[in-house]
């Protein structure tokens, strides 16, 4: 398969604002180190050529920015998007959160992004990475050149990337890849093979360490309220402070309950968690249940689907039937 | 100046944690945190920590005071306890900088007590930063890695830990370390220092500038197109602020409790979109305008109030955490022209 | 000197049109359940958020019971087939934070059937109370 490479991505938006078939174009930007790559705007090939990137730290999903991109109604706007990317690229359609005839999606490969943080914990003097098919090279401030496993680089939800298949797009560069079985589910198995007392030692640690900063619910593409329940003062959750065990709990359950049936399991949450909570593991909980009880669903496979908590079957099963610890009939 | 093999560290931090609640960067798989002291924990190899030790003096969430009603009856009931003296142990020259700046709100007047409270018992034992992350820019801010504020300084080298007592209460940390530390000369830490500043000039970000910004300066920036640009993609999330040791904005709320009110404050972003809410909501209505509120207090309006000190110590948590990676360094580079930065 | 038998705190929501008028029916041939068990009424089983439930927890409560009609006799057609989504995936989740599983639980009683919303109630209450109070999804705030 051809590498997709930054020029290639380039020349193509370059074509395509010539032609005026888009106005603009929703990318990656290259920052100030390795990885610090930001989302952005772009108006011109020269735009494009001073600060355009794709490589291994382009992970943010830019699907989301087109709510607020094409409302601004200025023309078609392109926007670049992996595969994980276009499965809630389809999902925010199904949820009618944009005009599809103002986006012109332009589907990219994707081998799977580094983790700057697993890098970091590598070295924290890290000046420049070099990616070498499997392995990559890293340039250190004090303990010289590195070379890494690329494997072991990677983010939980690129080592179990769950699709290489684009499920939605205009124009596709390179070829297309298929659906994975990647075992995602292991992680979440494991916490339900282990004791209450251990899942909720497991959860009290994890969510214990949340500082409220909300990243979380910002960068979930299916988190698209205009205004978030949590913001509001009378919700009774205090939305920016980490009062207690009940808050932490109370927002984690209700943030991943609002996403079920519509969380495509992108990663976005636990990605930008500044404090490195497996968030994800709770939206793949309420997946797997969805899978398992109700039939296997993939929010954003396609668009126009009903998701499973807007729909039901008569014969469903009961609380009491599936869920293990037992409740007593009368 | 005192001294003692570096092998030594477990037995100093258990002889202080004997005498003061001690606090200290622990390493973790995911980055280091301060935390509580207990046996066998050691002191972390990371440069800084994911979040800043600054909620030691300004928690996250604190109660002001408390209201019980009982029947007809209110009383008001103040939580507050004198705290006793603890140690911070291995705070960067960066964190202990942040105190300074924040010193300068909560203890101006009308002085906080809450946090004066805290500040009068704790005990700051700083350390040297021998090996500077590709991150760092403190030097910016006039901030000397290699020499630390605090009450007193830690210097680690391949076999020897350092400790030079800078003030009386860093003098109470004596009667613990009788009999581990020895006295030295304060020239054996110069090769570290000297080394240190060596590698300072070599970080990436060593030639950043704050040149352009001062105090007065707002009219400027506060126009500038380049707010629209640089918060195009911002998410309106608090982990900048929340991470950052210098931000200090909090809101207040009442939180009704099985028999009364609990008054309690936390920290607040002016990135949120319901920060600083009046009866019209919140004037910023754009996140732009949050955006620059951000920068601007930092590079602009604390500068103004604060005899030109900016409110940033070049620590680089908000490089790190930032979601989308926009962050003070890109705003200092675009506001500053092109120059800035580039070697 | 015996120690104070524990009585928990339970919340019951239940549908408006049915499971209410059973707890009125049960109430009417003074069939005996706990004066522990606070109903709260609402238009449909259906209306039930997430949330209200855990705010009951929060609030004090030691087990959360969700009554509705039952599956097919909904007074809004199919208010109740939601609810059934709903609450398996949230207790799913409740379970999957260690937070015990006996303490929420989704029944169905009609407005016929006083004697099975007393049996039920009687059940849930001895349930709980075998668990003891609620202490993983409790707000020491908001207890005395």
């Amino acid at each position: 398969m051809q590498k997709v490479t930054k020029d290639i991505l380039i020349s193509k938006a370059a074509g395509l604002l010539d032609s005026q078939t888009v106005t603009r174009v929703l990318g990656w930007k290259r920052g100030e180190f390795y990885d610090d790559v930001t989302p952005a705007v772009f108006h011109s090939r020269e735009e494009l050529e001073n600060g355009f990137v794709f490589d291994d730290f382009c992970g943010a999903n830019l699907s989301k920015y087109l709510i607020k991109e094409t409302a601004k109604d200025d023309g078609k706007i392109l926007v670049f998007l992996k595969p994980c990317d276009t499965y809630s690229f389809n999902q925010l359609l199904t949820e009618r959160r944009f005009p599809r005839d103002k986006v012109y999606a332009l589907g990219v490969g994707c081998e799977g992004m580094l983790d700057s943080r697993k890098i970091r914990a590598v070295s924290e003097s890290v000046i420049s990475v070099r990616d070498l098919g499997n392995s990559v090279e890293v340039e250190t401030l004090y303990d010289g050149i590195l070379t890494l496993d690329r494997q072991t680089l990677l983010p939980d939800r690129c080592q179990r990337c769950k699709s290489k298949k684009h499920v939605a797009f205009d124009e596709l560069i390179a070829t297309d890849g298929k659906i994975l079985d990647s075992n995602r589910f292991d992680e979440v198995e494991k916490l339900e093979k282990m004791t209450a007392d251990e899942r909720y030692r497991f959860w009290q640690e994890q969510l214990s360490r949340c500082i409220r900063c909300n990243a979380c619910r910002d960068v979930c593409p299916a988190c698209t309220c205009e205004k978030c329940v949590f913001d509001n003062p009378d919700s009774g959750v205090a939305n920016k402070a980490c009062a207690n065990e009940f808050e932490e709990k109370m927002f984690h359950i209700v943030r991943a309950f609002h996403v079920v049936g519509r969380c495509t399991d992108c990663g976005e949450c636990s990605r930008v968690c500044p404090q490195n909570i497996p968030l994800h593991l709770l939206n793949r909980k309420f997946i797997k249940d969805i899978n398992t009880f109700y039939g296997t669903y993939q929010a954003g496979e396609t668009v126009g689907s009903r998701a499973p908590l807007v729909d039901y079957n008569p014969d469903d099963a009961e609380p009491s039937e599936v869920l293990t610890g037992g409740t007593h009939h009368v | 100046m005192y001294k003692t093999a570096k092998e030594k560290l477990p037995a100093v931090l258990d002889a202080i944690s004997r005498y003061f609640s001690l606090y200290l960067p622990v390493d973790y798989e995911d980055g280091a945190v301060f935390e509580a002291y207990s046996y066998g924990k050691t002191l972390s190899s990371k440069v800084n920590t994911v979040k800043s030790p600054k909620e030691y003096f300004f928690p996250q969430t604190e109660t002001l005071v408390n209201f019980k009603v009982d029947g007809k009856s209110l009383s008001i009931i103040d939580p507050r306890r004198e705290s006793e003296d603890f140690v911070i142990f291995g705070m960067r020259a960066c964190d202990v900088k942040s105190l300074a700046i924040l010193d300068r709100v909560f203890l101006s007047d009308p002085i906080d007590t809450y946090y004066e409270n805290r500040r009068r018992h704790g005990i700051i034992v700083s350390m040297a930063c021998s090996k500077p992350a590709a991150t760092c820019f403190c030097t910016t801010f006039g901030i000397d890695p290699s020499e630390p504020d605090g009450d007193a300084i830690l210097y680690l080298d391949k076999d020897t830990l350092y400790l030079n007592i800078k003030t009386e209460k860093g003098a109470k940390l004596l009667t613990p370390l009788q009999g581990i530390i020895v006295d030295c000369e304060q020239n054996e830490v110069d090769t570290q220092k000297n080394l240190i500043r060596e590698r300072l000039k070599k970080l990436p970000l060593s030639s950043l500038q704050t040149t352009t910004f001062s105090s007065g300066k707002t009219d400027d920036f506060f126009s500038s197109e380049v707010w629209e640009t640089l918060s195009d993609t911002c998410l309106g999330c608090g982990s900048c602020t929340y991470v950052c040791p210098t931000c200090h904005c909090y809101d207040i709320k009442d939180f009704k409790t099985a028999d009364g009110i609990r008054r309690f404050r936390c920290w607040d972003s002016c990135m949120f979109s319901d920060f600083t809410q009046m009866s019209h909501g919140n004037p910023r209505t754009k996140q732009s305008e949050r955006f620059r509120q951000r920068f601007m207090h930092k590079l602009v309006y604390y500068p103004t109030n604060h005899d030109g000190i900016f409110s940033c110590v070049g620590c680089g948590r908000c490089l790190k955490s930032c979601p989308i990676n926009m962050n003070i360094v890109k705003v200092m580079k675009a506001l500053g022209g092109e120059g800035n930065g580039k070697q | 000197m015996p120690i104070t038998e524990y009585k928990p705190l339970i919340v019951a929501f239940c549908c408006n049109w049915c499971s209410y008028a059973g707890a009125d029916l049960a109430g009417n041939n003074r069939l005996q359940y706990p004066a522990d068990v606070k109903i709260i009424r609402v238009p449909c089983s259906c209306r039930v958020n997430p949330t209200f439930i855990l705010r009951a927890f929060q609030k004090g409560a030691d087990g959360v019971i969700i009554c509705g009609c039952h599956p097919g006799d909904c007074h809004y057609t199919s208010g109740n087939y939601y609810t059934r989504r709903r609450m398996t995936l949230l207790f799913s989740m409740l379970d999957f934070l260690g937070i015990e599983r006996e303490r929420t639980r989704l029944e169905w009683v009609s407005a016929a059937e006083g004697t099975k919303f007393a049996a039920t109630m009687n059940d849930f209450v001895k349930t709980v109370a075998s668990l003891g109070e609620n202490k993983r999804l409790e707000d020491l705030r908001c207890k005395k």
